[in-house]
Order: C-alpha cells, then structure tokens, then sequence
C-alpha cells in the first residue's frame, strides 16, 4: 500500500471511501464487575493501516484490546470488525475472522515447548498437511527459535518470547494484529527488532493496533494515532496532526495520579 | 516371602481401580484446574445406574455398562462443566473446591431422591466370569482381577498417548494454562474443557463399576473413601505425572492389602489403619514433596481480565441502616430468648440448643475461611476433641462440662495446632486434602479409641451446674449455650477488629505483601486455626452437653464437608452467617423429620436438607460471598437508594455519599464501594 493512500486513510472519516475501515468501536462502555474502565470508547482503524493506541498507565489500552478480541464483555457499544458485528462473539471465533491479539505481559503457553506453540497456532489455520512447511518457513524467519523448538515457552527470554508471539502470526497473516505492551521490559536493542518484525508483518497486509505506553517507537510505526486517558478517547487522528499534544498529554503519570487523589477526596 | 506375595496380590487389581480414578482426578484437575471431589460421587452414580440396569430392569451386563459408563457418567461430566464449573474457569481453587464439595454430598442425595435409598446388595461384576481363578504355583489371581489390571494399563497407555501426541491433547495442555489464550488461537476453550470433563468422567464411572463387587452392597459413602484413596494416589504422581499416578494407586492398594495381611485381626490398627492408610500416605506425602505444593496451583496469564471479588455487605452499609440494625438486633434477640424461655415448647428448645452449639462450630469456619481464607475439612473431628475430652473429664474426674469444654476447646486448639504445622508449608487444595485426610485418622484411629471416644458406645456428657444452680433442665441449658455463643461471637469479633484480623486481611490481599510489611504469616496463620479449632472443640462440648451422649458417628467425616458448605452458603465472612447456618441446619432438619412413612416414596425427602444447602453452596459459583451474604447486600444497597431517593425530594443534600461520583469518570474508575484491605472494611459488620 502506498504510504499516500495511508495518509488518506488516517485522515480520516473523509478517506473511508478509499481505504474501508476494518476496525470500528463505536461507544464501548465495560467494567470489571463493578469497576467500570471504558466509559464510551470510538475509534477505528482502516484497512492496511497501523494505529498507535496511546494513554497513560491505567487509562484503558489493555482493556480496549481485551474488548476488541473478545476477552473482556462490553457492556453496551458495538465492535464491528471486517464488516461484521463482533460485540459479544466468544474470542475464538473472533480470531477465526482474522483477528490476532498479543495479550500484555507473556503472550506464549508457558508449558508448551517453542514447537507446541507453534503447531498449537498453525494447526488450525493451515490444516495438517501445511504445518511442517510453516514451521519450516517461522523456524528460517527466527533461527533462534529452531535451536529452542523443544524449550518451554516459559524458559525462554522475554525477547525469545516476543519472537515466538510473533512467529506465531508471520506464518497465517491476520487481518488485524492487534499488540499490547510488546516492547515492554526489552532492552532497546531488542525492542527495535521487535518493531522491525511489526513493520514487516504490516508489509505483509496485517493492519496494526499498537498499545504502548512508551510513545516514540509507536509513533514511528503508526500513521494514526488514538489517545485514551481514564476510560474515553481524548484524540483520534493521524500522527502528523498531533504536533504539541503529544508532549501534553503523554507523560507518564499523568492520569493516574490525577484520579487516586480525585477519588480520596470524594470519599 | 510367599506370605508377602499372597498378600499383594489382590492388592494390584484395588490398587489399579484407585490409579484409574486418581487418573481421572489428575486429567480433570489440569485442564480445569478443578481438584474434583465431587468423582466419588460420580463413580457411585455410574456403580448405581450398572447395578439399576442389570439387577433391576435385567439388561445383558453390556448395555448396562455401556449406558452407566460411556453415557451416563461422561453426561454428567460434560453437564457438571456446562453448568457449573465453565463459569467459574477464573475462580480461586477454593471456590472449585467448594463447588467440588456441594456436588460430592449433593449428587449421592439427588440419587436417593430419584431412585430410593433401598438396600442394593451384591452389586454385579462387569467381568464375565469374574471368579474363575488361575493358579501360578501356590498363588492364585481370578479371572476379574487379570481384567481389571489390564483394562487399566490399556486405558492409562491410551490416555497418555492422547495427551502427548494428538491435537486434542495438546489444546488440553493449553488449557491448563491458560483457556482465555487458548481462545486467542481460535479454538473453543469451551468444547476443549467439554471433552476433558466428559474423558475423565468417563474414566470415574469405570473406577465405579470396576470397583462396586469388591463392597457388599452399593453405597455412596464407600465411594467417597476411594476417591480419598484416588486422591493419595494421584498426589505420589505430583498431580501432573499420569504414569507416575498409575503406579501410586498400585502401591496403595498393595500398601494396604499387606497391612490388613500382617496386623493382627479385629485390633483397632487393623480395622482404622487400613482404611485411613492412604491418608496417612496423603500427609506425608504433602509433607516432604515440595514439588507438590507449586504443582497445586496454576497460574493464567490473562488472569487480569477478571474483576476482584466483591465486596462484604458490612463494607457497604449506610450508615442509617446501622442505626437501624442497632436497636432492631436487641429486640430481636430480647424476643427470641423470652420466647424460648416461655412459650416454645420444650422440645423446640431443645432444637433450638442445638443450633446453638452448631453455630459455635460454624464460627470456627468463619474464623478460618472467612479471614484466614483457608479451607479445612476437618472441623468436626476438632468438634469431637472438644466434645469426648468434656465426657471424659465428667466421667473420670468429675469435672463441670463448662471446665471440660474449656479443656475441650484447648486441647482442640493444641491439635489444630498440630494440623497448622503443615498449613504453614501447605495452602490451599493441598491444605483442604491434608485436613480430609487427618478427618478419616481421627474417625478410623483415634475416636476408636477407648479413652477418646469410646467407639460405638460413646461417652456420657452431663449437663453442668454452677453452684447452686442447675442447668439441666431444658430452657436452663438454653440460656447457657446462649451465652456460651455470644462470648464466642464477641471473640471472633474481637479477633476480627484487632491486629490479628487485620494482618489475615492482608494475608488474604497478598501473602507475600504481607510478609514483606513484617506481618509474620506464619504465626498468624498458626494463631488462626489454633482459634478456629478451638472453638470448634468448645462447640462440640456444648453439643455434646445438649444431647446428653456422643459417639464418634456424630463428629463423622462427611460433617466436616457438610459444614464448610453449610457456612459457605450462609455467609462465612460474618458471625451472622455461622449463626444462620447453625440455625437454619436444625430446624430445617427437624421439619424435614416431620415427613409421614406413607406413602413410601415420601421418605426420599428425608436429609433433603443436604441437598439444599448443596444448592446453596453451588450459589457459590455466582456470589462467592454466600448467598446469604448477596441478598442482605442487594437489601441494603436497595434500602439504602430509597432513602437517598427520599432524603433528596426533601430537599436534604447531606445524604449522599459515594455514589454520587459514578458519574464521572475518575470516580468510576475508583469506586468508592470497596476499601483497602486491612482497613475498616471487614470490621465493619458483626
Ligand atoms: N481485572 C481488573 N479488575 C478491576 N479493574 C481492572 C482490572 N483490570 C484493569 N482494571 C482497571 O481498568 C482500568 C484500565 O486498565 P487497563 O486497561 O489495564 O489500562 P492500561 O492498559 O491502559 O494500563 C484501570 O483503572 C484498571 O485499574
Ligand atoms: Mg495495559
């Protein structure tokens, strides 16, 4: 896709016609029980385009994710995705529509080996007789991973593991990958072949929604940007719009302890 | 040497019927993370259904078997899951457990109530020609026994290759970790866990029909001693090492076979240590393999997408409803003693004691669920402690019963402090089986006992007398378990509002949090089943004292895991709850008594009860709270709504509180309802 057309896309609602949305979250309200985290949530992400989903710490990213792939209930809202509604479809057959989400912290079976893991996610997708050629492919793509294929998921190194979640979706490109604190807790050297692979896997035609508390990598990546601070969207829109609001709002710390002290007052 | 081998023999095929269910326990508790007590229950739903088909309606041994085995007992599986436990997949293992339990004492009652409670004798083997015996030299085995092992072998062969090497075994493994993941890549987690309950099932319902002709009769209560055999078994395989299992159960079965062999006959050793002998093997074992302990609980990394478990009714009571509550209770309570005192005929007194004394041992469970957040099921064995050295005391030395229960009540405390040794190391699941475990010794080996309880015949407990003054009469002794209830419930208040209750608090926030602010978690939580045991052991000499005599049937086992749902399902985090459950456990029983003997089917309905607060327990699954708990919650959050609906129209702003943020965002976020544990929130409610 020319980076034209992406510009166009991540305009916004005028660009629609060029590039169709395939991800729209329209007023998404949920809760953990009684603890309510999203309070009217929209945004959408276009087809083909890479979305940085921005806030600070406790503002809704995770749970933004969690409710797209289906993990966590809406409560009220709708989620289409590829044209189709998904509000309160069961996870698995959400991601049989294409949809791939790299949860935050381990994203890989832990008590599975490196090879579990793998056929555990090609096996489906491919049929039995593909699964050896994947394997073969995502072992050649991360040559690491084949010296670990018979080590557990939970012995490897965070970065070994990051690799592997994205192993995982090198051979069957979804329609949208959506990942969560990916780079969290990496040394920056690994951290930047971690975005290397994302920007490979979006040239493979993956749309990206990229959750990150730490902005400057998720910027260079993304082409629209859609900021979250305590439950709402506070902006939508492309990256080079967001000029000064982006050293406004993004610090870290900012939210949160605003709310702690906001709350211990009221009660 | 040939004695010995005589006496393993019969051993391996028992030891082979354990392995298969222990089997079962250890395929089900992985990929659900259910520690499934309820498979005793299951094997004996599959052994009644083979005997119902083949000796009562007169099928050929093949369809009875089929029907109770590959239909019957993975339906019920497959049901259990659908209904139950898929909705508590993210629950802490407790709250399986006690699901597990309600079903374990709920399912047997079920069965009476659809097919009667008559004898069946001589259940059917499922073997042809079962007795036909091959001899080797001077050793013999039948026919039933070579079939048995090998079925056996072949199934654990067969399950371990599944699990290895097909997909469906590996989307298994999977979900042992982490179902929600699971579903990430596009798989049901649902019809994974389906098959998984339906497979394991199956494997109980076999165990059942393998195993009923070794009893003489079809009864759920043998059941339940398999599945604690099953469950020692399953622990020398560490929970996780099928092969490992299968070997467990045979060295039970031939363990016990040689030791009913070489001790001598009729002795209590030899009638107590056999059954409780894997038991025995079950403490040890939890004792010195580390490994078991991490194996117990498994952790999902997507954990964080369930919410915390609510709030107690006592954290969110308006203040006006406090005010209301304190002067209705001592009208209440003046009502309810006056009546007893008077009008209430004697004999409903008399139930009424009871509850008394029951509500005692409840609050033991208050004590060690509600803030220790530990599970025991061996709280009516500490009741017996209480109960047989108060008898023993009157009748040897002629000690008042208030200084027995006294007595009582330490020396319970000084065993729970000996079953707390292991608690330090042990929590959770491994705890709950460690306290089953110690339950069967105490009523196989120590109740027995001459000087403890006396076996059949029991002990005497006189009602007391403090100088002058008799309690022996009916509404007398009334008035004394009364009190004897009430210094109880203000010590468990006390304990509650004081430090104690407010490091175990914490403890149940984050035992490692705890320990790193200083809080010595061992200490507390020695201190805290010391307490809850010894007013068990108060409570079961005040039980004892009503009813005049005590044998070790009244301090059974299976009390121990109707208490715990009992109090579950009232509410274990209050005093309330115990006292509701105490009350609520008599009377209903009492009117349940009342049931005519015609027309005979009526009689099913007797110990109905049971089956009630197994309902009640499986409310669990929604409102871990107690259900009790949840409607005095919904009650006053309603109440307290109408009142602020009303204080506003007069114009009154002062009223309002904390729901007035929801509103907002932030306060959303934050809501005020629940406070930081170890705070006023758990004192707040008596
Ligand atoms: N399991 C949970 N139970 C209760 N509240 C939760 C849970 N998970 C997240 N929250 C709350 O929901 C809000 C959003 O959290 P989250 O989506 O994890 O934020 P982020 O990923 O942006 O850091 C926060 O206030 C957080 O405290
Ligand atoms: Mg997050």
């Amino acid at each position: 896709m020319s980076s034209e057309l992406i510009e166009q896309a991540a305009s916004g609602v005028g660009a629609a016609a060029v590039a169709p949305v395939l991800l729209d979250v329209d007023s998404v309200e949920a809760s953990y029980g009684p603890y309510r985290a999203l309070f009217g949530v929209s945004f959408k992400v276009f087809e083909g385009s890479a979305t940085a989903l921005l806030g600070s710490n406790g503002a809704g990213k995770s749970t933004v994710s969690r409710v797209v792939s289906g993990l966590v209930p809406v409560t009220s809202g709708r989620i289409t995705f590829g044209g189709q509604d998904v509000t309160g479809m069961p996870a698995w057959k959400i991601a049989r529509l294409g949809l791939a989400h790299a949860p935050e912290g381990r994203s890989v079976f832990g008590s599975l080996t490196v090879l579990e893991n793998l056929r555990l996610a090609f096996r489906r997708s491919l049929g039995k007789d593909a699964v050896a050629a994947a394997l073969d492919a995502a072992f050649s793509e991360f040559p690491r991973l084949r010296e670990r294929q018979s080590q557990l998921g939970g012995t490897l190194s965070g970065g070994e593991q990051r690799m592997l979640a994205l192993a995982k979706v090198l051979a069957v490109p979804p329609r949208l990958l959506i990942v969560d604190e990916l780079s969290l807790g990496l040394a920056p050297k690994i951290a930047d072949e971690v975005f290397e692979r994302l920007a490979a896997i979006r040239s493979r035609g993956t749309s990206l929604l990229v959750v990150e508390q730490h902005v400057g990598r998720a910027l260079e990546l993304a082409d629209t940007v859609v900021l979250l601070a305590k439950g709402l969207v506070s902006y939508e829109g492309p990256v080079s719009e967001l000029g000064d609001l982006a050293h406004q709002v993004l610090p870290a710390g900012d939210g949160r302890q605003r709310g702690r002290n906001g709350t211990a007052s009221d009660a | 040497m040939s004695t010995f081998i005589t006496y393993l023999i019969p051993g391996v095929p028992v030891g082979c019927v354990y392995a298969l269910m222990a089997v079962g326990l250890v395929l089900c508790y992985k990929t659900s993370g259910v520690f499934n007590l309820a498979f005793g229950a299951q094997a004996y739903v599959s052994a009644l259904v083979f005997y119902l088909t083949v000796e009562s309606l007169g099928w050929p041994i093949w369809a009875g078997a089929l029907v109770a085995i590959v239909l019957v007992s993975p339906a019920i599986g497959v049901g259990l899951d659908r209904l139950l436990f898929r909705h508590i997949r993210a629950a802490p293992s407790l709250v399986k457990l006690v699901v597990a339990l309600a079903l374990l004492i709920g399912i047997p009652t079920t069965m009476k109530l659809l097919f009667g409670s008559a004898t069946r004798l001589n259940p059917p083997s499922i073997i042809a020609n079962a007795n036909v015996v091959y001899h080797f030299g001077s050793y013999y085995v039948s026919r039933g026994d070579v079939v048995t092992v090998l079925v056996t072998l072949v199934v654990v062969a067969a399950l371990g290759i599944l699990f290895r090497y097909s997909e469906i075994g590996l989307h298994m493994r999977a979900a042992v970790e982490s179902p929600r993941m699971l579903q990430l890549s596009g798989i049901s987690a649902e019809r994974v866990g389906a098959f998984s309950w339906g497979l394991s099932s199956f494997l109980a319902g076999l165990a059942g029909v393998l195993l009923a002709p070794l009893f003489s009769r079809v009864s759920s209560l043998d059941f339940t001693t398999l599945l604690v055999s099953a469950i020692a078994a399953a622990a020398l395989g560490s929970l996780t090492s099928l092969p490992l299992t299968l070997v467990g159960g045979i060295v039970l079965g031939i363990g016990q076979a040689v030791l009913t062999g070489y001790l001598p006959l009729n002795s209590v050793l030899a009638t107590g240590l056999r059954p409780a002998f894997p038991f025995v093997v079950l403490v040890v074992l939890l004792l010195v393999m580390p490994g078991l302990r991490g194996a117990m609980e498994v952790t999902d990394p997507l954990s964080g997408c369930d919410p915390p478990p609510p709030p107690l009714a006592a954290s969110v009571r308006d203040p006006r409803l406090d005010r209301v509550a304190r002067i209705g209770f001592p009208i209440f309570l003046a009502v309810f003693v006056i009546s007893a005192l008077t009008w209430v005929p004697s004999f409903w007194v008399f139930i009424l004691t009871q509850g008394l004394a029951f509500s005692i041992m409840f609050l033991s469970i208050t004590v060690l669920t509600g803030m220790g957040g530990q599970i025991s099921l061996c709280q009516a064995a500490f009741a017996g402690f209480g109960a047989f050295t108060a008898g023993q005391l009157a009748m040897h030395l002629g000690l008042s019963v208030i200084v027995g229960a006294l007595v009582g009540g330490v020396i319970a405390a000084a065993v729970g402090v000996l079953v707390a040794i292991p608690a330090l190391r042990l929590g959770g699941i491994a705890l709950a089986l460690a306290t089953l475990a110690f339950s069967l010794l105490a009523d196989n080996v120590l109740f027995p006992l001459g000087w403890l309880g006396n076996g059949a015949t029991g002990v005497t407990v006189p009602r007391p007398a403090i100088g002058p003054i008799s309690f022996a009469g009916t509404r007398a002794f009334f008035l004394l378990a009364l009190v004897a209830l009430a210094i109880c419930s203000t010590i468990v208040i006390m304990v509650r509002r004081g430090m104690t209750g407010r490091y175990l608090a914490a403890i149940r926030g984050s035992e490692l949090a705890a320990s790193t602010v200083g809080i010595n978690v061992a200490k507390q939580k020695v201190i805290v089943f010391a307490l809850s045991a010894g007013l068990a052991g108060v409570g079961g000499a005040v039980y004892a004292s009503t009813q005049g005599s005590v044998s070790p049937t009244d301090f059974n086992y299976f009390f121990s895991l109707v208490f715990v749902v009992l109090v579950v399902t009232t509410g274990v985090k209050t005093v309330e709850g115990a006292i509701n459950a105490g009350m609520a456990y008599v009377i209903l029983a009492q009117l349940l008594s009342y049931i005519p003997d015609h027309p005979a089917w009526l009689q099913r309905f007797s110990g109905i009860e049971i089956l009630l607060f197994a309902l009640g327990a499986l409310g669990y699954v929604i409102h871990p709270e107690g259900v009790v708990e949840f409607q005095k919650r919904f009650w006053t959050e309603r109440i307290a709504r109408m009142l602020d609906r009303f204080g506003s129209e007069e114009g009154e702003a002062e009223g309002k509180d904390a729901s007035d943020g929801l509103g907002s965002p932030v306060a959303g976020m934050f809501p005020a309802v629940p406070r930081a544990p170890g705070g006023s929130g758990d004192a707040g409610g008596w």
